[in-house]
């Protein structure tokens, strides 16, 4: 059977070169690069090459880089080396649509006395401005609010949102996990304080994260152990990961007009296709400010899982932000946030392309989509001789509070 | 990804029974749009020897709820309602070789489109209306999780959320399940212990203490939510003189709740043989 994956924004296959750049570092080449002599200088050496492809990428000085060992760690770092740095401070701001690296994060900080604003988002998943506007007082810390959404692909005006932080003197973070590699980012002409970004989503490795700490940014470690980093994150580096993230911001820098282009063009297809082929379907997200890889699209009368299953006894790996996807018994907080109707939030699946997708895959993917919606509604009590019905099982108990569904970053 | 059985792979994705009888002598719809599944069963039955001819299914769900659903209906189908009412949420599962634990609550749903149904072709109003909501997100009450609980031996929070959906949502009534579970278990040991070992015999004295304690701890308490409230007359060997007051005493079912609730509590936890009286005063 084939493999058609669409799932990229949950993790992405390792570059083959970013492999094949790590692996003298498993073998042969295993010195400490703390080490004083010639055998871990060496890879020292290398690292700071790796970083200065990495600062590159995202447009900031390599001493502004911090490794970390993943995207949630450094979600983590940010929030806690900021509360640190402003013990005074009791309030952040984020919004309802974060990721749970930084979603569960609040809530564990609103347990433990703070003040925690969440930004609400309209119908398209754009952000309420006036709302954070509004939120913003001289007990803020931190605001945190994520580049793009991980589950629509809609991108926030971070940039205006970090010049207005600055002006407040609050620190600004973003979560860039989903957009690093897919769109230039050129920190340097921001005023964004911490920026996060995980390796796997850009065809790196798993297990290796990058904070970014514009320098003069009040900073406290989060792990605190010996001088590396330059004392901003104890821990000795994780060298292989490290040279294959460097290698992997490589292969992004030059592949991103690919990604602006061939991949947007893939996914538009791709989305064009199945609207049109199976009714009562619908695209979640503002389809102007989106990311070039991201379709999330709601089939409604059917649940993701029962469709993901399907689809993936055919190769097809896609995700959906229904309920019983998400680890928790509630659909995607994100398309809940955004007020997704019942009848197609259940309903949702998430197409992530990457730069390794092609023509003949997506070909595939609208050969299998509508067949299996199709399938599903013959079972489902709401629907009958291709279209919707009235049932009493339409309506029913309503889900309160928003909570976090464990969806794929 | 979840751990499928064989079984439940196939007939999820070879469903057996799908759609409407040709006939609906009875209709149990479960579940809803909003809660992530939901199924609409329908039953044919043969009215001189009361057997389930047909039994079809339409389910919108999981992989687990569309193989449990459709499971439930090669169950049924050649059993009259009264066996097929002895079919319990376990047998569904293990019908199909075991669900993961988080899936339990599909088979949970199957059994109560099963009984929904039953009810409905024998003309009686359906369970779920009874009891208190626990769980305002997924509209499960302390009845639904009891049964589950009592059925199924669960003894965690995560159990019940895993087999009714119950504490899923917003978490705010986890307080609530918890207690109810420990209210069940407690009740359970109770019973074991009672089996175990042969009741004491209570002197008088002990017994009217005991009738005093329980109307105190476990009777007023309730009576008073409703702004009502109870008063011990007397005590005669196991009969038991009550007076209802407040609002209990005006109260169309003040009988349902003396022998439902007042004797059932005071046969719980003082002895079986209580019997209450009602003195109108």
């Amino acid at each position: 059977m084939k493999t058609v994956y669409v799932d990229n924004n949950a993790t992405t296959r390792t570059a083959p070169e970013a492999v094949e750049a790590m692996l003298p570092y498993f073998s042969d080449l295993y010195g400490n690069p703390s080490s004083m002599h010639f055998f871990g200088g060496q890879v020292e050496k290398e690292l700071k090459q790796a970083r200065a492809k990495i600062a590159a990428l995202i447009g900031a000085a390599p001493e502004e880089i911090v490794y970390t060992s993943c995207g949630t760690e450094s979600d983590n770092t940010a929030i806690w080396a900021t509360l640190r740095s402003y013990p005074e401070k009791r309030h952040v701001i984020t919004t309802r649509v974060e990721h749970p690296a930084i979603n569960n994060q609040v809530n564990y900080l609103r347990q433990s006395g703070f003040r925690v604003t969440e930004v609400g988002v309209d119908r398209e998943g754009r952000l309420n401005m006036d709302h954070l506007r509004d939120a913003i007082s001289e007990e803020t810390a931190i605001i945190s609010v994520m580049w793009a959404n991980n589950e629509t692909g809609v991108i926030f005006p971070v940039e205006e949102i970090a010049e207005l932080a600055a002006s407040h003197g609050v620190v600004f973070h973003t979560d860039a996990i989903q957009v690093v590699g897919k769109i230039p980012i050129n920190l340097k002409e921001t005023k964004i304080d911490l920026l996060s970004l995980s390796g796997h989503k850009l065809h790196a490795p798993k297990g290796i994260g990058v904070l970014y700490v514009r320098k003069g940014t009040k900073f406290k470690p989060f792990i605190v152990g010996g001088h590396q980093e330059r004392g901003r994150r104890g821990g000795t580096e994780n060298v292989p990961y490290i040279i294959g993230l460097g290698k992997a911001a490589e292969l992004a820098m030059d592949s991103l007009p690919d990604e602006a282009t061939r991949v947007k063009a893939l996914r538009d297809r791709l989305e064009q296709g199945l609207l049109s082929a199976v009714p009562n379907s619908m695209v979640n997200g503002d389809r102007e400010h989106r990311l070039p890889n991201t379709a999330s699209i709601s089939f409604e009368y059917v649940e993701g899982e029962a469709i993901l299953i399907h689809l993936s006894n055919v190769g097809i790996c896609a995700s959906s932000g229904s309920a019983c996807t998400s680890g928790s018994l509630e659909p995607s907080h994100v398309l809940r946030a955004m007020g997704v109707p019942f009848t197609a939030v259940h309903g949702s699946m998430r197409f992530s392309l990457s730069v390794y997708n092609t023509e003949e895959e997506i070909d595939y993917i609208l050969e299998h989509v509508p067949k299996t919606i199709a399938k599903l509604r013959s079972i489902s009590p709401f629907w009958k001789d291709g279209k919707p019905v009235e049932s009493a099982l339409l309506t029913g108990t309503v889900s309160c509070s928003v909570t976090p569904a464990g969806s794929a970053h | 990804m979840w751990d499928y059985t064989d079984k439940v792979k196939d007939f999820f994705e070879n469903p057996r029974n799908v759609g409407e009888v040709g006939r609906i002598d009875g209709v149990g719809e479960v579940g809803s749009l909003a809660c992530g599944d939901a199924l609409r069963l329908t039953i044919q039955v043969d009215k001189s020897s009361g057997k389930i001819e047909d039994a079809r299914f339409q389910t919108f769900g999981c992989a687990s709820a569309i193989a449990s659903s459709s499971a439930l209906t090669e169950m049924i189908r050649g059993l009259t309602t009264e066996e097929a009412l002895n079919i319990s949420n376990k047998d569904i599962a293990d019908y199909l070789g075991g669900l993961p634990k988080e899936k339990m609550h599909c088979s949970v749903l199957g059994r109560e489109a099963m009984e929904a149904a039953i009810a409905n072709y024998l003309g009686q109003a359906p369970k779920k209306e009874e009891g208190e909501i626990i769980c305002e997100c997924f509209g499960v009450t302390d009845r639904d999780i009891e049964r589950v609980v009592m059925e199924n031996d669960l003894t965690t929070l995560e159990e019940v959320t895993d087999y009714t959906k119950a504490g899923g949502g917003c978490g705010s009534c986890h307080e609530k399940i918890e207690a109810l579970l420990y209210r069940i278990m407690a009740k359970r040991q109770k019973e074991a212990q009672a089996a175990e070992t042969p009741p004491k015999k209570l002197t008088n004295l002990q017994k009217i203490k005991l009738i005093e304690e329980t109307i105190e701890r476990e009777i007023r308490p309730a009576l008073k939510m409703d702004g009502g409230d109870i008063e011990l007359v007397d005590v005669d060997g196991n009969h038991v003189m009550v007076t209802l007051k407040g609002t209990c005493s005006t109260c169309a079912a003040s009988q349902f709740t003396l022998t439902e609730y007042v004797e059932q509590k005071l046969k719980e936890f003082v002895t079986d043989e209580i019997m209450v009286v009602e003195v109108k005063q």
